[in-house]
């Protein structure tokens, strides 16, 4: 029951999420496929961090720092007049893989709170290398010249070509994340969450585990930024600065996490959020504080919760 | 180099190490004793530095400032221990700081609507704003010179509170376990109010000693509540004594890094290349020390022995 619910739940969002460059054509409301680009491509973010965080366990409090290399990775490429797209995702996924396995072999050895704050500093070492980094603009960041460019098939010029491409990835990611969590890694990675030690002492190199999954999650993430670059045609420092891996981080949350479609629902949610309440007051974050508070105390289970059953958000 | 100078930067790293020991060790004691991670903290160093700032510069009086800004923190302390922090004792990690981050949103933005947009000019008092001579023909400033004294008086002060008196014995022994220490009578609940008041108060004082020094600003209480989570992750959480070591110890490593590591590399390479890689690598110091010590001692220097 709870299953065909949740199957239900994603595929009507997914439907109502391919109809938004025809409904926003439509309507002759560009703003809005601008906005559902950027909430699609946090979509991703916060289900990489999904991945980790619901099934592992890994509180990572750094993942923006992922999002801000995929979105360098495009801009140095695009800087030095490099605008070919399949090697700016190369390098997106490269340079975001070889962060994350040098973060995570640190963070990893440890635990817990020394966790949640290690990966915190990481990114923002991460950030202040970004700030410091004059040829690229330092803390003003650099304009993109061009979009990644992938011939004349895909023409990331086009913003509704561009959202399909985002919501492609985020389907593919959605599909290979449900496989690999209810893979043999998968398992090892949840019983890893309920009990490492037990998992050590029955013979798995646990560490090994979870830094492989935790490279994949910043790889997913990488693209997520490399995209993000593709939208904005813009980069900055603030793209990682730490307030956005709390808001990644709340996505999740508010989405419910260990159910990979609830940070899709999350980022819908937080994002959507704080449209409606900037146009409401432009100290939005007044009220939008209080709010995740309450979240977090009286509602854990999140929006995927309420829609799919105890069972299915319960689950992992 | 001259040595004057290195002295110079040294001091200079000494002061900005006791301000973070100031945040440090109200964190690592309310994570210490309440097993909570307060990403709040910062803002309680934020409002200790405008109301001080604003007190100041209305009523003239720079102790005036201290009281109320020390006032406010604690105030506001105690309502947020009340009102949110109690129903996150026994929540997991995850929902602290998720929690906690929601309030920063509230509170940067709070400063914002009270104070306006722009930074609050925070004023040097007046008889501190000259310099003194440490040694001969060596002038530093006596306002740097007095957080120094003052921070490590705290820290002094901080020490006898915790290993030479009642409470102290007491906070000891709710870090250790609090569960017996619930049974043996102590009334936990304001114990833990307590303790939170405290670590708030020297936010607030951290804050107030910034004011002048930093830009007086919403948000400006994460950057220094992040190199306070890099401090006591070095020292190990829940250590006031590792607290100590690692602030002297960030605060120096950092002043010295971006003082000297820009000129030093000069030497080793082209002093472009220098331009570039100096900066970016003293940013990056605290975070590779960081690393280094995990690496080393996943627990930090002084790992608490109960827990």
């Amino acid at each position: 029951m709870g299953l065909k619910r949740g199957a239900l739940t994603v595929v009507l969002g997914t439907l109502a999420l391919a109809a938004v460059p025809p409904l926003s054509a439509a309507f002759g409301q560009p703003f809005y496929l601008d906005l559902f680009t950027r909430i699609l491509i946090f979509a991703i973010a916060a289900l990489s961090l999904d991945l980790i965080l619901g099934y592992g366990g890994m509180v990572s409090f750094g993942h923006a720092a992922y999002l801000g290399i995929g979105a360098y990775s495009v801009g140095i490429l695009s800087h030095y007049g490099i605008t070919d797209g399949p090697l700016h995702f190369a390098v997106a996924v490269a340079a975001s893989t070889l962060a994350a396995l040098a973060i995570g072999a640190v963070s990893l050895r440890t635990s817990g709170v020394y966790f949640i704050m290690i990966t915190l500093a990481f990114s923002q070492m991460i950030y202040f290398l970004g700030v410091s980094l004059n040829v690229y603009g330092g803390d003003d960041g650099m304009n993109i010249p061009a979009h990644s460019e992938f011939g004349s098939v895909l023409d990331l010029d086009n913003a509704s070509v561009l959202y399909y491409v985002v919501l492609a990835i985020l389907l593919l990611f959605f599909f290979a994340g449900r496989r690999l969590v209810a893979s043999r890694f998968g398992m090892v990675i949840r019983g890893v969450k309920s009990n490492g030690r037990r998992m050590h002492a029955i013979g798995f190199p646990t560490f090994r585990y979870r830094l492989a999954a935790f490279v994949i999650s910043g790889a997913m993430c990488g693209v997520a930024g490399a995209l993000l670059a593709n939208l904005t045609l813009f980069v900055s420092p603030s793209i990682m600065h730490w307030t956005r891996s709390g808001e990644v981080m709340m996505m999740v949350i508010l989405g419910g996490m260990g159910s990979l479609f609830g940070p899709v629902l999350g980022s819908v949610a937080y994002l959507v959020l704080e449209q409606l309440l900037s146009g409401f007051t432009s100290h939005w974050q007044a009220i939008l504080g209080p709010i995740l508070v309450l979240v977090v105390l009286f509602a854990k289970r999140g929006i995927f919760g309420i829609f799919a059953g105890a069972e299915e958000a319960g689950r992992g | 180099m001259q040595p004057l100078l290195v002295l110079e930067q040294g001091l200079n790293g000494v002061q900005f190490g006791v301000m973070l020991f100031l945040m440090a060790a109200g964190l690592t004691l309310v994570f210490g004793i309440m097993n909570l991670i307060n990403l709040a903290h910062g803002s309680l160093y934020m409002i200790g530095a405008y109301v001080c700032a604003y007190v100041f510069q209305a009523s003239g009086s720079f102790l005036l400032g201290i009281g109320s800004a020390l006032a406010a923190a604690i105030l506001v302390g105690i309502v947020i221990e009340v009102v949110v922090f109690r129903a996150l004792y026994t929540r997991e990690h995850l929902d602290q700081v998720l929690a906690t981050f929601g309030l920063i949103l509230f509170f940067d933005e709070m400063v914002r609507i009270i104070w306006g947009p722009t930074a609050l000019y925070a004023s040097i008092p007046g008889f501190l704003s000259g310099q003194v001579e440490i040694l001969p023909n060596a002038p530093f400033p006596s306002y740097r010179l007095a957080i120094i004294v003052v921070g490590l008086l705290l820290a002094l002060l901080l020490y006898l509170l915790v290993a030479k008196t009642r409470l102290g014995m007491l906070i000891r022994a709710g870090a250790a376990n609090r569960v017996i220490v619930g049974a043996l009578g102590v009334n936990v609940t304001l114990l833990y109010t307590f303790v939170f008041a405290l670590g708030a108060a020297l936010a607030a004082f951290s804050g107030l000693m910034a004011g002048p020094i930093f830009t007086v600003e919403s948000g400006m209480g994460e950057n220094v509540l992040i190199l306070a989570f890099v401090v006591i992750v070095i020292g190990g959480i829940g250590s006031i004594r590792g607290a100590f070591v690692a602030s002297l110890l960030v605060g120096i490593v950092d002043t010295m890094g971006r003082a000297f590591l820009r000129p030093l590399l000069a030497t080793l390479m082209a002093p472009a290349a220098a331009d570039n890689a100096g900066p970016a690598l003293a940013s990056m110091l605290i975070y590779i020390l960081m690393a280094t010590v995990l690496f080393f001692r996943p627990q930090g220097l002084f790992p608490p022995r109960v827990r």
